[in-house]
Formats: structure tokens, C-alpha cells, sequence
């Protein structure tokens, strides 16, 4: 079977609200799959469901093979989770920490110490000692979290939104851990906010928004799906960012902040001259001009048809 | 690495993850070492006050020490339900419950662990208190037997509390509702012949005092240990030592599955 993962018309509601309203997600054993959605999309729902610890009401959820519902323990056997919130006992030390979840993955004591000395080597957190989690770093932290969810080695690992909070250094500390763990054939479901997470990670995304998926493919697919190439342009004077756009024809944004129009680019290079063409005899200013492809967040923002960040100005930013 | 299945059976798990989520309580202890001797002195000092500044007035013949330290053990046990409550609701408010409960282990574990070491507390704190009241002149006058059969009973009613405080904390889950509790239990432990005798109450009064489950436990335990107060005069009290096994006992068959169900379905 080379499913890891399989998610079928999911419903899941809270009283009037509906967190999950037919979700579809298929991830391929051995692979990192990325679930990218805004807040209150379904992401940690969705993986609450996957890891047992939430039920559905309809649809059918399978991980590594197993029904989540009917065969709960067999799923838990298998998984491992690192949620929103570090999910180990802040009280007490990080050893302390990956004994106790050693000895509760039933190891029997020699092995659960072992493990855990193993595990705090491998995260380079050995030599914290007694320290209780709580005054730990947020990347410590973090990694401790992480370390809890690797004990058993599971075949799949769920990573809800792991960095967010975490400063770059600590962000970059998750990532090569991800990264290591899919080199070693871990099947790994990752939910994020972060377009850019998902770009460098997932080998596969699922956007999903309102309690369902609205697209899914490669990173480079989902590109594509918002049309080919950019141009963007960065005009000297704010006061002609909206007359530059005029000129740069339909699907032109404006970023008032960064003095920033982005347009489609048809053809790479007749865009590059047409547009420094008509700016030059219109006698706008330009401090940099590039052809690009579409990031993630153009892609998002026009499936999740919403947003901030780059749009249309009002006639009053433009004017200011 | 593949995790054990072959083992010592379900109950045995049971047992063992029971005793990993005790160890977890224990080790907490021996990192805030001073939380648990404030808790262990607090009950200490409402004695010692009730004691010397509140002497006599209670409306019983006989020595006054001799009174109160049964009682005040009853009233330990009961309190110990805000106790059990507060350490549920800060534990659920945690994301490591959700770690607990995505994993293999036994569920029910995590609150065998909690009841565990709230009994465990317990022991504790019926032992410096009757240390204390032996130092203050209170005394069991009919045997060993009896007095063990007391702290049976005191036990039992603590144990009682401890499924109140889990289910409680389970529906209410949240901070403010612990406060609330903490201070209603303390009319709620006032209204029991603790302190006075329900002979010196008006009439009403008196009955519902009577048959508070505290009153119950605290007259039996007298009336074992043979100290003033014991089991005469109604019926609750004459029938005290039956009422301190059926009061816990039913709050323990009405709570505990409730408790127990409600942790089960911590993922509706």
C-alpha cells in the first residue's frame, strides 16, 4: 500500500460551526505533504482528526492503513504528532520528559532511558539537565517537542504549524530536522501558514480553506495555476503608482508601501521591453524593473480570493 | 524501533502507565517541594487557630481538642477537593494531555495517576495532622484497630472528592471556575458539626448539618477513635459509621464513571 495518508469526504462540525466540510487529502508514503490554509481554515482540526485525539462525523480518515476511528490504538501505534503547542511537560526536565513518553510507548524503563539519551544527543540538548522545559528557549523547546514525537520512530509524523512563534534561527533548526527525517523515508504531514515553509518542504501541497481543499499539486503546479511570469516594477514617485498600473493593462497590483506594481508577463522578454517602453514615454520613473515567477503568496491569495498585502489601491492611498 | 507488543497484557499496561503518570505526579512534588509543604501546613494552621482562638463553643461536653482533630481530618478530606480540581484543570489546559492522549498508552492512566498522588498527598497530610493533634493532647482511646478503621473512613472521603474534583474540573475547565469552587467549599464545610454540634443548631439547621457526607464521616471517626461528639442522639448520627461508607461510596458510583466517561470523550 503506498498510501500513508487518506482522507475522504471529512466533516467535522463544533455546534453551528463547520470546521471541516469534505476534506479530500491523499499523501503517498515516504513523502512530506503540506497543508496550507489561512487561520480558522481546518488545518488543526484536521489534524486533531488524523491523530486520534478529535472524532468526525462523516467520512472515512485512514493512517498508515488504519481506520482513526475504529482502529484508534492501532493509529497511535504509528504516529507521531507535534502540535501548535509544545506538548511536553513543561514542569519537568527534558530528559525527564522523554523518559516518562518512552516508558508510556511501553519500551520498559532500560529502553525508554536509553532512548531518551539518545534522542536528547541527537537534537543537541544533552546537556541541559535538570533544567525544567518551561525555561527553555521557544527552539528548544520546540525540539525537545519534536524529539517526543520521534521516540517510537513513526511512520507518520504530523507537524501542525511547527514554527510558528519560532525566530529564524529556531525555524531553520525545524526545517533541517524535517528535512532529515523525510531523507529517511518518514512519511510527514506539515500544516503552515508560511508559503515559503511549504515551498521549501513539501513536495506535494493541499490549500485548503473554509473546511476543504481548493488546490492541490506540486509547488510549481500551484504556481502555475495563477498564470506564468511576473513583472514587477518599483516606481520612483508614490503619486504615479496608480497611472503606472493603468499603463501595465489588467491583473496589475499595487503595493503602496514598497511603491510596487506586479502584472502579468505573457511573454517574458516582449513584457520587460513593452513595459519600459510605455513608462518611458509617459515619463514615469522606475528604480527597478524584473521579470519573476509567481511566489506562493500570489497563488494563495488568488485561490483563497482574499487577503492583504498586495492589491488594488483606493484612490485616497494613491493620492496620499 | 517497534514498540513493545508482546507484554504484560492489557491490565498490566494499565498498571504499569498508571504508575509512569503517578512517577510524573511524584517528580512534579520534588521540583516544588515548598508548594507541597504549603499545602501540607495550610490545614495545620486552620487547626492550630480553631484550636486556641476559637476554643470551646462548640456545644459538646468533653475536651475541646479532643472534638475538633477528627473533625478538622474530615475537613481536610473534603478540601482536598479544590485541590484535585485545580491540578486537573491546569493539566488539561496543557498541550501535553493532547501528547498523552495521541499516544498508545492506557487513557484512563492519566487520572489513575492524578487519583493516585492525591491519595498519596493525603496520607500525608492525615499523618502530620494527627501528629500535630497528638502534640496538641488529642488522643485515640479504642485501640489501634479502630483508629486504622478512622482513617479508612477519612480516606474514603477524601477519595470521593478526588472523582467530585476531576468531574468538576472536566466540565467546568477553567481557572475562574476553581476559584469559585475554593470558595464555596468553604460554607459547605462549615455547615457539618466540624466545629460546633448540630445539637447546639436550630432545628433545621441542625438536619441539614446532620446529614452533610462530611458530618457523617467526622461523627463515625469520633465515635472510633472514641473521642467527644461520637455517634448519639439522631438518627444520622447514631447511624454515622453506615452513612461515612454509603455517602462516599455513592458519590464515588454517581462520579467516577462520569469523570472517567468525560475523559473519554475529550474528542467529541
Amino acid at each position: 500500500m503506498s498510501e500513508a495518508i487518506v482522507v475522504d469526504g471529512v466533516h467535522k462540525r463544533y455546534g453551528e460551526k463547520r470546521a471541516l466540510a469534505g476534506l479530500d487529502l491523499t499523501v503517498r508514503r515516504g513523502t512530506v505533504h503540506g497543508v496550507l490554509g489561512p487561520n480558522g481554515a481546518g488545518k488543526t482540526t484536521a489534524v486533531r482528526v488524523l491523530t486520534t485525539l478529535l472524532r468526525h462525523d462523516g467520512g472515512r480518515a485512514e493512517v498508515a492503513g488504519f481506520d482513526v476511528r475504529s482502529e484508534a490504538a492501532e493509529v497511535r501505534r504509528r504516529i507521531g504528532l507535534l502540535g501548535q503547542h509544545a506538548a511536553v511537560d513543561e514542569e519537568l526536565g527534558g530528559r525527564q520528559n522523554l523518559e516518562m513518553f518512552g516508558r508510556l510507548y511501553h519500551l520498559g524503563a532500560r529502553r525508554a532511558g536509553l532512548r531518551a539519551d539518545e534522542l536528547l544527543e541527537r537534537f543537541g540538548l544533552s546537556d541541559t539537565g535538570r533544567k525544567a522545559v518551561k525555561q527553555y528557549s521557544g527552539g528548544m523547546r520546540r525540539r525537545l517537542d519534536l524529539a517526543a514525537s520521534l521516540i517510537t520512530d513513526p511512520e507518520v509524523l504530523f507537524l501542525d504549524e511547527p514554527t510558528t512563534g519560532l525566530d529564524p534561527r529556531g525555524r531553520a533548526e525545524v526545517w533541517s530536522a524535517v528535512r532529515s527525517l523525510a531523507g529517511g523515508g518518514t512519511t510527514v504531514l506539515l500544516t503552515t501558514q508560511y508559503l515559503e515553509e511549504a515551498d521549501q518542504l513539501a513536495a506535494r501541497i493541499s490549500v485548503i480553506d473554509d473546511g476543504r481543499v481548493i488546490a492541490e499539486g506540486t509547488a510549481d503546479r500551484l504556481k502555475a495555476m495563477v498564470g506564468g511570469d511576473r513583472v514587477d516594477v518599483v516606481v520612483r514617485d508614490a503619486h504615479r503608482l496608480g497611472e503606472a498600473a493603468a499603463l501595465l493593462g489588467d491583473g496589475a497590483t499595487v503595493d503602496v508601501d514598497r511603491r510596487l506594481i506586479g502584472a502579468p508577463a505573457a511573454d517574458r522578454m516582449r513584457t520587460l521591453t513593452r513595459t519600459v517602453r510605455v513608462l518611458e514615454e509617459a515619463g514615469i520613473e522606475a528604480e527597478d524593473i524584473a521579470v519573476r515567477r509567481p511566489t506562493l503568496d500570489e497563488v494563495f491569495l488568488s485561490l483563497t480570493g482574499g487577503g492583504s498585502g498586495t492589491r488594488t489601491p483606493t484612490d485616497a492611498e494613491v493620492a496620499a | 524501533m517497534s514498540t513493545a507488543t508482546a507484554g504484560p497484557g492489557r491490565l498490566g499496561w494499565a498498571l504499569t502507565d498508571s504508575w509512569t503518570m503517578t512517577r510524573r505526579e511524584l517528580a512534579h512534588w520534588a521540583r516544588q517541594p515548598v508548594q507541597v509543604v504549603v499545602g501540607l501546613v495550610f490545614p495545620v494552621m486552620l487547626l492550630l487557630m480553631f484550636n486556641y482562638l476559637v476554643g470551646g463553643g462548640s456545644g459538646v461536653d468533653g475536651d475541646h481538642t479532643e472534638f475538633l482533630v477528627p473533625g478538622m481530618l474530615a475537613l481536610t478530606m473534603a478540601f482536598g477537593l479544590e485541590g484535585t480540581m485545580l491540578a486537573v484543570t491546569q493539566d488539561l489546559n496543557k498541550g501535553v494531555i493532547d501528547r498523552f492522549r495521541s499516544m498508545p498508552m492506557v487513557s484512563g492512566a492519566v487520572l489513575v495517576g492524578r487519583s493516585a498522588a492525591d491519595m498519596l498527598q493525603s496520607v500525608a497530610a492525615l499523618a502530620v495532622m494527627t501528629g500535630v493533634g497528638y502534640a496538641l493532647g488529642w488522643r485515640w482511646h479504642n485501640g489501634a484497630g479502630a483508629a486504622l478503621a478512622a482513617l479508612g473512613l477519612l480516606l474514603l472521603l477524601r477519595f470521593a472528592m478526588l472523582w467530585i474534583g476531576i468531574h468538576l474540573a472536566m466540565v467546568a475547565g477553567r481557572p475562574e471556575m476553581v476559584q469559585a469552587v475554593q470558595i464555596l467549599v468553604w460554607p459547605v464545610g462549615f455547615l457539618s458539626n466540624v466545629f460546633a454540634s448540630p445539637e447546639s443548631m436550630p432545628g433545621w439547621l441542625g438536619t441539614v448539618v446532620e446529614w452533610n457526607p462530611m458530618s457523617a464521616t467526622a461523627t463515625a471517626v469520633r465515635g472510633l477513635f472514641g473521642n467527644p461528639g461520637g455517634p448519639t442522639g439522631s438518627w444520622a448520627a447514631e447511624h454515622a459509621e453506615l452513612l461515612a461508607v454509603l455517602w462516599p461510596v455513592a458519590l464515588i458510583a454517581v462520579f467516577l464513571p462520569l469523570a472517567v466517561g468525560r475523559f473519554a470523550r475529550l474528542s467529541r
